[in-house]
């Protein structure tokens, strides 16, 4: 099984190191040919969503992938991927896929210095190691939407469908259990 | 609730890799950045190339200016502060800025100390000419690495000798027996665990960028190409005849760095590019700042 990781900036290197971990291949997608080969999931990575918003535009990604995550391909967003998928952002003009009906507030723990650690459980998944960087919190959820994490209250993880967005990066721990949990929900 | 700030910093360079960071001497400025693709910006008072010019002491930039740039833009903002003043850096992590850059760009504050960057919260990025260099900066608290390429010059020579130095070093530190490796500690005089850590991992333990004299996109997919994680460009962008453009087009060099065919076209109609000074015709060299 191969798994599309999208490879426009930010910490991509790091989850396709999480998959070969669960032996499975990540492919990086930098530009438009390199979705003609066959993947069966999306994993949206950290970094700056403006970038890669901006990115996944310019570099001719947008459509195609968008109609995956429509047609129901499994597809994460961590953090900056979370933001990509939200249908609305609190703090922000624009939106990208708009796929995740979901209100996101962008850097919403404030600057660099807000940042933390933590442990908290991910419904499905378990207790897991949690690193926010600059980042965001989900708002508001829509119907349909599971609330599968919190955080002092705050939304950090929800699944929709298809679709998995959280506001942490399990990309850079070592804990291989987000990403199992994704892997087997790709294989079904 | 458990927190390692070091690693955190660590991390926020990983999320920055694969992007460009843009030096910026206004709110408008930073705005351009941001919409151009910029995964951070350099919020400073002027640029390298008209430090150069101007000569005379450089300071850190007025903080109501940065502050200016941090409401200006949602992306992170990183600050220069002088070699060795730690008060400067104390200033910058005041107002919460995202990184400090403990520049030679800047006049050096102090001849033989660098700051002990593990008395802070906030990130360092540090210049390094060599892995030695790299290492004792990453020793005193650094969580991001950076070339030293010679800064306002519009000339790429340098940033590409650090990063095969640089490259250089690694390499031969992974094929030494792991009993050369105290001799290794000595000659790079740097702690013997930084040294294991590259003889294991085959790279630094912090992200490495380019910077210094990037003008051009291939200018920086040559960089990426020799290893860098993601690109510094400070007066390459505001000191050339299309800013917007220029800078769109490098930051998607530095994704596709690899594909000549989107190169090609990126490098196409970009108007004038910074003029640029060749190393020899340099007075200062600012990479002989700190060491």
């Amino acid at each position: 099984m191969k798994i599309a990781v999208l490879a426009v900036q930010g910490a991509f290197a790091e989850h396709i190191d999480m998959l070969k971990k669960l032996g499975v291949e990540g492919i990086e997608i930098r530009k438009k040919r390199d979705m003609e080969q066959d993947f069966s999931g999306i994993i949206l990575p950290g970094g700056e969503s403006t970038v890669m918003g901006k990115l996944l535009k310019e570099l001719d990604l947008y459509d195609t992938l968008l109609e995956k995550i429509n047609s129901g391909m499994p597809v994460l967003g961590t953090c900056a991927g979370l933001i990509l998928l939200a249908k609305k952002l609190s703090n922000h003009g624009e939106t990208y896929f708009g796929t995740l009906p979901v209100t996101v507030k962008r850097n919403a723990y404030g600057r660099q210095l807000g940042s933390f650690n933590t442990v908290a459980n991910v419904t499905g998944v378990g207790e897991i190691p949690m690193t926010f960087i600059r980042a965001p919190y989900i708002e508001e959820v829509e119907e349909g939407v599971e609330v599968i994490a919190t955080v002092d209250d705050n939304i950090v993880g929800v699944k929709y469908k298809n679709q998995i967005g959280i506001s942490f990066h399990p990309e850079v721990t070592d804990c291989l259990k987000l990403h199992k949990y994704f892997v087997e929900n790709t294989e079904l | 609730m458990i927190e390692n700030r070091y690693d955190l910093n660590k991390e926020l360079a990983q999320m920055l890799k694969g992007g460009v960071i843009m030096d910026v001497t206004t709110p408008k400025q930073a705005k351009i950045a941001e919409e151009a693709g910029a995964c951070a910006v350099m919020a400073l008072e002027r640029i390298p190339a008209d430090i150069r010019a101007a000569g005379g002491v450089s300071r850190m930039s007025d903080p109501k200016m940065i502050k200016g740039i941090q409401e200006a833009v949602s992306i992170p903002v990183m600050a220069k502060c002088r070699i060795g003043h730690f008060a400067e850096a104390q200033i910058l992590e005041a107002i919460e800025i995202d990184y400090i850059d403990e520049s030679e760009v800047l006049s050096p504050a102090d001849d033989a100390f660098h700051i002990d960057k593990t008395k802070f919260k906030v990130p360092f990025v540090c210049g390094a000419k060599d892995l030695g260099e790299a290492l004792r900066r990453i020793n005193e608290g650094a969580s991001m690495i950076r070339t030293k390429g010679e800064p306002g010059t519009g000339d790429v020579v340098q940033a590409v000798r650090h990063m095969r130095k640089m490259n250089q070093e690694i390499t031969r530190l992974v094929s030494m027996r792991e009993d050369e490796l105290y001799n290794a500690a000595k000659e790079l005089q740097v702690p013997y665990d930084l040294v294991l850590y590259v003889h294991n991992n085959g790279r630094l333990p912090v992200v490495n960028f380019a910077a210094g004299g990037v003008a051009t996109p291939a200018d920086a997919a040559l960089m990426m190409q020799l290893g860098a994680e993601g690109v510094f460009v400070g007066s390459g962008i505001f000191k050339s005849g299309d800013p917007r453009k220029r800078a769109a087009a490098i930051v998607k060099a530095v994704t596709n760095y690899n594909d000549a065919g989107i190169l090609a076209e990126l490098s196409e109609d970009l108007g004038e590019a910074m003029v640029g000074i060749n190393e020899q015709e340099i007075e200062l060299l600012m990479a002989e700042r700190g060491k």
